[in-house]
Parts: structure tokens; C-alpha cells; sequence
């Protein structure tokens, strides 16, 4: 195969052009990542705040900020900015947008300046959402229901529709170019059933980008001609329908909790036959049930929608549909734990936080259960029951996720070793701490709390503390990657080029990697996850 | 160790024609993502629709049949045009390429004309959904809602069709200016794929907006 050999191909990506406009010009996907991960380090610290001054408010029942306009505001910031701001782009666009041309045996994506252009488009739609948010705020929830965000909008919700909407471009662009990616720039010998699960989770990912995000722009259009002209399309009172504005958001947005949660099965998958020294178990189940969790996921929106007054026929089906992601979501899990089962365990960071992903993604998904049943999300509908349990997905499973591939990848991508026994400390005080935050909220959902309040009943202070309580640990553990991985830069060790044994291609560059990833393409010849019989030390790379 | 490479190559594939069947891929991921773009404009007109069939059919008599239907014959005669021009390209005959993308933004630039004309006689006529309205009594609800989409969509046809003139015209100047040669001329496929798409969404709107309320 002709290839071209550039000049500069033996210079680490990091010290290929040290100036600004090297940065923000750059096509390398490997700089595109890391601007990614700057900004949605940003974004995840903000949203992180409105999170911290939620869990202040409840700490006693009447609400220690004294208006509930304010509350309402803060968990719309929190709710917007950490959905599509930080949890759609994390592992996907940050981390894969690093990864996958490396674990392709590829130079770059198929497409590196819509690369590029993508990650504008993303800062922009921040941008723009982030003037609204500051310039007063809106109270609309992350989920924009008319007519609350239409005839009642307060605000700049305008400007936030907008925001999303471009950021919705920038997810478009990148999940085509990862489709076109997986499918033209695949080394030789690297065949379907030889792609590492992440990139099979990144690929089942990006279907949902290209398929589902424009459903949402389309929508959002809808709803800002609302909102400019005042006519309805979504206004009863002029003969439209509000649950069609629920109905096309949950059509996108359920697939795209989904975004928030592949990725990190994605992730686990990589991470557990390495620390296991163990082939994945079931490697084909483990794919195939990514792939039917992104199909199913666009069939199952109507579960959002148990008590907004869609048929009961409708509601039933959904109900059916949704018990079916369960199936391939328990695959996973089990072939995890397969492939647990008599491997040599190390417990190094990037697997304490994958252990506590399964258990966490685990009580997430089965609380989901709960939440899938008709009879019973008639009483849990709207209360704190599905807060906790979205964050069991969304904090305990993607967050988690992201920091198990940060610190599994950070010295791939910085050439640097991260003090493991301050990750390992933070990995489980992650784990205490969200466990104190978040465990609680099931028990006052049951009660019957009521998500979205900015005061409750003297009763339910309690719990309210404990989870309060949680949240300032947890706090703690997300500052401590801050400091410790930030420090690491100056004073880190130098990384290996293979500091796990993995055996993914992205092992086989060196650490930091060039800047066209790869000098010759590497030929596969067998899959991911073939380790030495276990009881024989892998020969490092 | 370098080898003769053609010089639009990106350093990540390993020949031209790899690259280019990659671009031509590229283009129809995003065209599968247009289609669920209008597919849920027009989702959610049909379920309006649905509801009150009456205002809508309503709404639609009001619409101006005849540059409608002008208007699919000029786009439908332009993909035909451009994709003619493609042909000449596959053929190595640059100069009849750039003709038929002159021609094609011709006919490009005479439907948005026609339909700046068309929204200016709607705008004249009250049918503009917001403000006092043409249609009154039990129809002007559904009326309205139709007029509401009509302009949805045909403002984000248009668009589309803005872009899609310029990227036509930026085939012709690079075509003039040599860049592409019977080995490489990718841009002129992707861009083609681009243009038939917009065309095809407006044969799916035309019935949509003008036949379905007279019917």
C-alpha cells in the first residue's frame, strides 16, 4: 500500500507547533480532543456548581435560596449544560475523538477539518447557550416543554434553542465522520469482528448522532417559530398539540440518553480484559448487544410519556419495548463479570472506576425496570425516584466511564503517569460519595418527593442532608483529578508506550503519539483481546 | 520511502480513489441525516394535518399552484442539467462541465426568485400565520398552522437551495481553474449528490403544499 511519509512524522503530536494558532487551526484529531476535553472540563465545572448550589438550596426544607425563580433557573443551567454540553461530547467526541483513528491503525479521521469545524460549532452553541444562561437564565427544564417554554417562556430560551441547535450540528459532523471513519480507514487485516467494543460502542453512538439529532434541530425550529410569532404548532389554544412537542424530544432525546451511556459500556469493555489479563468474554454478545441498545433505543421514547395522556395501547407498547433494552444491557454485565471470572484482577485506577460502573450502571438499569412499568411510574413519575435513577446511569455509569478512559488513556495522550495512589484514593471516594449523594434520592422519590421543588416537607430533611452531605464529597473527588492529573503535566512521569499491557494498535504508537499516528500501518492479524494464557506475563510492547 | 501521490490525497488514505469513494460515503451519512431532518417537519405536519383537515386543505388552496409547479419542473430540469454536467466531467470535458453548472445556478437563482415573488404575494395576502390573518371562522386555526409550516419549510428549502447554488458555483470556478482532471473530481459527485437531495425534498413538498388541499 502507497502512503505518503511526511517530513515531520517522527515529532510527538504535543510538540508539532507549540503556538495558539497551531491549536486552533489544527486538523490533528488528537488537538481536536484536547480542546474538546478543555472545554468540556469547563462546561462540566459550571454545570458541577449548579449542581452544588441545588444540593445548598435543599438543605432545609423551606430552601436556602429564598426565591424558587432562582431554583428553577439553576437546575435548567444544570440540566442543559451537563447533558449536551458535557455528557453527549465526553466520551464520544473527547475521548473517541482521540482514540478511534489510533485504535483504526488510521492517521487521522476521514474527515479532519469537519473535525475541526465541528468543535467551533460546539463552542458557539455554547456560546450562545451560555449568554442566555448568565444574561438571567431560563426555568424551562432541559427539557423545554411548551407551553412552558413557548406561551410562558421567561427568558432567553431563544437563545438557548439556538445554542443546542448548533451544538446539534457539531454532534452530526462528528458521528458521520466516525461512521465513514469505521468503515473506509481500518487497517489491513483489522476486520469487523477484530474492532476493540469501543469502537463498536462509538459506531452504534454516532447512528444515534446522525439519525436522531436532526429530528431534534427540526423540533427546536418548530418551537422557536412558537416562540418568535406566537403561532402553535404546539398550542392547543391554536389547534396544535403539546405532547407532539414531547413526543419529537423524547424521539431524540431518549436516543441520546443512550449517547450518554454507550460510550461507557464502551469504555468498560476495553478496560476490563486488560486488568483481567483475560479475553472478553462473549465479545460478539458484547457488541451485537451495543448495536441493539442503539437500534431499541429509538423505540422506546414513549416511556417518558406514561402520564402526559398518550393511549394506553401506546403507553403498553412502550412499556414492552423499554423491558427490552434491559436484555442486552444484562449481557454486558454478565459477560463483564465472565470476564472477571478467574482472571488475574489488578486493581489499578482506570479499574476501580470500572468496577464501580458495573455497580453503579447496574442499579441504574434496574431501577430503570421499575421506572418502565406502568403501574408503578404512576407513582414514581416526576419525584426524585427517576433523579436518582438517571444519575445512576448518567454520573455513576458515563462520569465514571469518562474517568476510567481518562486515566486508562491519559498517559496514551499526554506521555505522562498520573499518581496512582491519589487516583485510585479519588476512584473511591467518587464511589462513597455518589453513593451518599444519589442513594437517598430513591428512598424520597419513593416517599414522594417531587423532582424540580425548590422547598419539601419538614419530613423529608433528612435525607436531604445525606444527599447534600454526598455531594460535597463528591465534589472533593471530582477536584482531586483536577489537581492531581494537571500536576502530572509538569511532573508526571514519562509514560511507557504500553504502561497496561493492552493490546488495542493505539498501544503500539508511542506515548505521546506522532502526529500521523502511525509510521507505517500496522497489519492486524488477531483480535483485541487475545491474551497469554493467564499465569504467563504479557512480553511488554 | 514517499511514493508519487496524487496532490489531493489527505495523508490518512492510501489512494485517490480511496479518498474519493469516502467523500461520495460521507455525503450520503449526511444526506441520511437530511432525511430524518424534513422527515420530522413533515411527521409533524401530517399528525397536524391529522387533527384538522379541514383548515389545512383550508390553508392550502391559498398556496400559488402555478409557480409551485413551475418551480418543480425549473429544479427537477436543473439536477437533470447538473447531472449531465457530471457526465461531461467523467468524459474529461471540463468546459461543458462548467456550462451546465452555470446553467444550473441559472435555474437555481430562478426558482429562489420565484420564490422570494411567491412569499411576497403570501406576505400581501395576510397569510403570514402571526398577525391578522386571511382565513377566519372554524378553518383559520388550521389554516394557520399550515401556513406555519408552509413557511417553515420552504425557508429551509430555500436556504438549502442558497447553499447548493454556491457550492455549484464553486465547482465552476474550481473547474476553471483546473483543479479537477478525469482521475479526480470528487467535489463535482458530492456536490451533485447535494443538489439532487434538495431537489428531491422539494418534490416531496410540492404535493405536500399545493395538491393535497385541492384534491
Amino acid at each position: 500500500m502507497s502512503q505518503i511519509v511526511l517530513p515531520q512524522s517522527q515529532i510527538s503530536y504535543l510538540s508539532d507547533g507549540v503556538s495558539l494558532r497551531s491549536w486552533l487551526l489544527t486538523t490533528d484529531h488528537k488537538r481536536i480532543a484536547i480542546l474538546y476535553m478543555i472545554s468540556i472540563t469547563f462546561f462540566f465545572f459550571l454545570g458541577g456548581s449548579a449542581a452544588a448550589l441545588i444540593r445548598y438550596n435543599l438543605l432545609v426544607p423551606q430552601g436556602m435560596i429564598q426565591s424558587a425563580e432562582t431554583y428553577n433557573r439553576l437546575f435548567t443551567m444544570h440540566g442543559i449544560i451537563m447533558v449536551w454540553f458535557f455528557l453527549v461530547p465526553a466520551v464520544p467526541v473527547t475521548i473517541g475523538n482521540f482514540m478511534l483513528p489510533l485504535m483504526l491503525g488510521a492517521r487521522d479521521l476521514a474527515f479532519p477539518k469537519l473535525n475541526l469545524i465541528s468543535w467551533y460549532l460546539f463552542m458557539a452553541g455554547g456560546a450562545c447557550a451560555l449568554y442566555a444562561l448568565f444574561s438571567g437564565g431560563i426555568d424551562t427544564g432541559w427539557t423545554f416543554y411548551t407551553p412552558l417554554s413557548s406561551n410562558y417562556a421567561q427568558g432567553h430560551v431563544a437563545a438557548v434553542v439556538i445554542g443546542i441547535f448548533i451544538s446539534g450540528f457539531s454532534s452530526i459532523a462528528t458521528g458521520l465522520n466516525f461512521i465513514v471513519t469505521i468503515h473506509r480507514l481500518r487497517a489491513p487485516g483489522l476486520t469487523w469482528y477484530r474492532l476493540p467494543v469501543f469502537v463498536w460502542s462509538l459506531y452504534s453512538t454516532s447512528v444515534i448522532f446522525v439519525l436522531a439529532t436532526p429530528v431534534l434541530a427540526i423540533t427546536l425550529i418548530l418551537l422557536l417559530f412558537e416562540t418568535l410569532f406566537h403561532v402553535g404548532v404546539f398550542d392547543p389554544r391554536l389547534g396544535g398539540d403539546p405532547l407532539l412537542f414531547q413526543h419529537l424530544f423524547w424521539f431524540y432525546s431518549h436516543p441520546a440518553v443512550y449517547i450518554m451511556i454507550l460510550p461507557g459500556l464502551g469504555v468498560v469493555s476495553e478496560i476490563i480484559p486488560v486488568f483481567a489479563r483475560k479475553e472478553l468474554f462473549g465479545y460478539k454478545f458484547v457488541v451485537w448487544a451495543s448495536v441493539s441498545i442503539a437500534v431499541i433505543a429509538f423505540f422506546v421514547w414513549g416511556h417518558h410519556m406514561f402520564v402526559s395522556g398518550q393511549s394506553l395501547f401506546a403507553s403498553v407498547t412502550f412499556s414492552l419495548l423499554s423491558y427490552f433494552v434491559a436484555v442486552p444491557s444484562a449481557i454486558k454485565v454478565f459477560n463483564w463479570l465472565g470476564t472477571l471470572h478467574k482472571g488475574h484482577i489488578r486493581f489499578d485506577a482506570p479499574m476501580i472506576y470500572a468496577f464501580g460502573f458495573i455497580g453503579l450502571f447496574t442499579m441504574g438499569g434496574l431501577t430503570g425496570l421499575f421506572l418502565a412499568a406502568l403501574a408503578a411510574d404512576v407513582e414514581l413519575h416526576d419525584t426524585y425516584f427517576v433523579v436518582a435513577h438517571f444519575h445512576y446511569i448518567m454520573v455513576g455509569g458515563m462520569v465514571s466511564a469518562y474517568f476510567a478512559a481518562l486515566h486508562y488513556w491519559w498517559p496514551k495522550m499526554t506521555g505522562k503517569m498520573y499518581p496512582e495512589m491519589l487516583a485510585r484514593a479519588a476512584a473511591l471516594l467518587m464511589f462513597l460519595g455518589f453513593n451518599v449523594t444519589f442513594f437517598p434520592q430513591f428512598i424520597l422519590g419513593y416517599l414522594g418527593m417531587p423532582r424540580r421543588y425548590h422547598a419539601y416537607p419538614p419530613e423529608f430533611q433528612v435525607l436531604n442532608v445525606l444527599s447534600s452531605a454526598g455531594a460535597t464529597i463528591l465534589a472533593a473527588a471530582y477536584l482531586m483529578p483536577l489537581v492531581y492529573l494537571t500536576f502530572s503535566l509538569f511532573r508526571g512521569d514519562r509514560a511507557p508506550a504500553n504502561p497496561w499491557g493492552g493490546l488495542g494498535l493505539e498501544w503500539q504508537t508511542p506515548s505521546p503519539p506522532f502526529t500521523i499516528n502511525f509510521v507505517v500501518t500496522p497489519v492486524v492479524t488477531k483480535g483485541p483481546y487475545e491474551f497469554p494464557k493467564p499465569g504467563i506475563e504479557p512480553s511488554d510492547v | 520511502m514517499s511514493e508519487e501521490v496524487a496532490p489531493h490525497t489527505h495523508f490518512q488514505y492510501a489512494d485517490a480513489t480511496h479518498q474519493s469513494d469516502t467523500a461520495v460515503a460521507g455525503m450520503w451519512l449526511f444526506l441520511a441525516s437530511e432525511v430524518l431532518f424534513f422527515g420530522g417537519l413533515i411527521i409533524a405536519w401530517m399528525f397536524c394535518r391529522h387533527w384538522q383537515p379541514a383548515g389545512f386543505d383550508a390553508g392550502g388552496r391559498e398556496t400559488v399552484l402555478w409557480i409551485g409547479t413551475l418551480n418543480l419542473f425549473l429544479l427537477i430540469t436543473s439536477s437533470f442539467v447538473y447531472s449531465s454536467g457530471l457526465a461531461f466531467m467523467e468524459a474529461g470535458n471540463i468546459r461543458r462541465l462548467v456550462q451546465c453548472c452555470v446553467v444550473t445556478m441559472a435555474i437555481g437563482t430562478l426558482f429562489l426568485l420565484l420564490k422570494f415573488y411567491e412569499w411576497h404575494i403570501d406576505l400581501s395576502e395576510n397569510l403570514f400565520p402571526a398577525g391578522p390573518f386571511k382565513i377566519t371562522g372554524t378553518d383559520a386555526g388550521g389554516a394557520r398552522m399550515f401556513w406555519s409550516f408552509y413557511f417553515v419549510a420552504t425557508v429551509l428549502h430555500a436556504l438549502h437551495m442558497i447553499i447548493g447554488v454556491g457550492l455549484v458555483g464553486w465547482v465552476a470556478v474550481q473547474a476553471r481553474r483546473g483543479a479537477f482532471d478525469d482521475g479526480w473530481y470528487t467535489p463535482v459527485e458530492v456536490v451533485g449528490l447535494y443538489w439532487s437531495f434538495v431537489d428531491i425534498v422539494w418534490i416531496v413538498l410540492y404535493p405536500v403544499i399545493y395538491l393535497v388541499g385541492r384534491g
